[in-house]
């Protein structure tokens, strides 16, 4: 009789001062029956896992738009591993080129989502990710 | 240190399922993971998470719990960033504890509380959690009490909360706290609303923040007013209220603010009333901790026979008053026959 909630994290790395998109896909998971910590613009790798474990995340959603995103993708996963979250989605959005997705994805990143997807795409993801990965998919109300 | 676990046989019934092994035994070595995962537990009702409070409990009594509560947009959130960073500045371990609302409508939550505390994110001396009101208001404090008492128990010394800042969950969080400031703002409106609002009967202290707009010291005095007119004393630790003046966002006040939560905790042990107080709350909490369990294991069995009943409530056979004293009297014997209804 648990009443399990999937937390994610939506997060800004990097120096890009945007975070629309990011407050967007927020409210949108937060719609959808998610609680969403959402940190802001700025945030370090470092901060990211830091905040992804006192919160007990089951997703990390990263907005990248700075192009910073072979470096920052990658180093929130080594900082997850570090910590033993390594079976926490690490997924995303920004502009981001192909061959690039591919390389991130292949390096254990999820699914990531370009410039104009329907933010509905991206929450059903993450909440199917969630009901495979985490618990019987109870407690959605 | 090691008293964690272990040592059950002797203690009688067991308080649930037990929790996951190597949890215990990861909590007790101090890491944040082990601390989130026990919080999570805790918040999701998730078997098991009753005896691991149970396990940590010869632990939980050392933390200070500072509640920081007052209408939306008064700077609680920078507030409890500039205790929390004082605190840290003395070296001691912090915890942080921030409610937002559920939205009733989603049952989903925007838990925003960290943006403005970005600075101290990757402090490793500072737990910040933000939790989710779920709707219920017993709920809240059972699981946000619970949340502080796993603070506590992992060897934090200051725990705040933050409350949402709208309806009852205040005076539920106050009496969670050992010493409760109530925030405002001059645009919060005058002291009477604040006394409508009842704030003034769990304010330990009043913090006038964004004290450098207008109408601050306005604010300011009514509340002193309000207070002499109130009898705004806790007699039993001879304790006047103060009222203080602070701008949050550039750390003004603060230095005062800190002396204060110091004089009242100071009062709260010396007067004894700490540990009457804090005996009353566990008091409290036993009852409201049987209490969820006994519903727990009714809606088990309601369940189980959902379908039936409405089925009998359509026909209209029988009425709900029947219905549930029927149910109550099957509880009942299932109970005294050694059974444990939640677990048929």
């Amino acid at each position: 009789m648990t009443d399990r909630k999937y937390r994610v994290l939506v997060a800004k790395p990097g120096l890009d001062g945007h975070d629309r998109g990011a407050k967007v896909v927020a409210a949108a998971l937060r719609d959808a029956g998610f609680e969403v910590i959402y940190t802001g613009l700025h945030q370090t790798p470092e901060q990211i896992v830091s905040t992804a474990v006192q919160e007990d995340v089951d997703v990390v959603a990263l907005s990248i738009l700075s192009g910073a995103h072979m470096t920052l993708f990658p180093k929130v996963l080594d900082l997850l591993e570090e910590e033993g979250l390594d079976d926490v989605l690490v997924t995303g959005g920004g502009i981001i080129p192909e061959d690039d997705i591919e390389k991130l994805e292949q390096r254990g990143v999820g699914k990531l989502f370009g410039p104009g997807t329907d933010t509905s795409e991206a929450v059903d993801y993450i909440r199917t990710w969630c009901e495979e990965h985490r618990g019987d998919g109870a407690g959605r109300e | 240190m090691n008293g964690v676990g272990g040592g059950r046989e002797e203690r009688g019934p067991e308080p649930g399922e037990e929790p996951p092994a190597g949890l215990l035994e990861e909590f007790g070595r101090g890491r944040q993971r082990a601390l989130a995962r026990a919080i999570s537990m805790v918040e999701d009702e998730t078997p098991g998470f009753e005896a691991l409070l149970d396990a940590v409990h010869e632990r939980v009594g050392r933390a200070r719990r500072i509640g920081i509560t007052g209408p939306p947009g008064a700077g609680k959130s920078t507030l409890t960033k500039e205790l929390a960073r004082s605190y840290r500045q003395e070296g001691l371990r912090v915890g942080v504890i921030a409610v937002d609302p559920t939205s009733p409508f989603s049952g989903g939550a925007l838990l925003g509380d960290r943006v403005r505390m970005t600075e101290l994110a990757s402090d490793r001396g500072l737990f910040i959690r933000s939790m989710a009101s779920r709707g219920s208001l017993g709920g809240l404090a059972t699981s946000t009490r619970e949340a502080a008492d796993l603070m506590d128990a992992f060897g934090l010394e200051r725990v705040l909360l933050e409350t949402v800042g709208v309806g009852q969950s205040e005076l539920e969080i106050a009496r969670t706290a050992d010493t409760t400031a109530v925030v405002l703002v001059p645009e919060s409106g005058d002291g009477i609303q604040a006394m409508k609002a009842g704030l003034n009967e769990i304010a330990d202290l009043f913090v006038v923040n964004k004290a450098d707009r207008p109408g601050a010291d306005r604010l300011r005095k009514e509340l002193e007013i309000m207070q002499r007119i109130r009898g705004g004393r806790d007699e039993e630790i001879d304790w006047e209220v103060p009222v203080l003046q602070t701008v949050a966002s550039e750390a003004e006040g603060v230095g005062e603010l800190l002396e204060r939560l110091d004089a009242h905790f100071g009062r709260l042990r010396e007067s004894g009333a700490l540990e009457a107080r804090r005996t009353d709350v566990r008091v409290e909490q036993a009852r409201s901790v049987l209490l969820r369990r006994l519903e727990r294991a009714a809606d088990s069995q309601w369940e189980e026979r959902r379908d039936e009943i409405r089925r009998r409530l359509a026909s209209g056979e029988a009425s709900p008053y029947a219905v549930a004293a029927e149910m109550e009297a099957a509880f009942r014997r299932e109970m005294a026959a050694g059974g444990d209804p939640a677990r048929s």
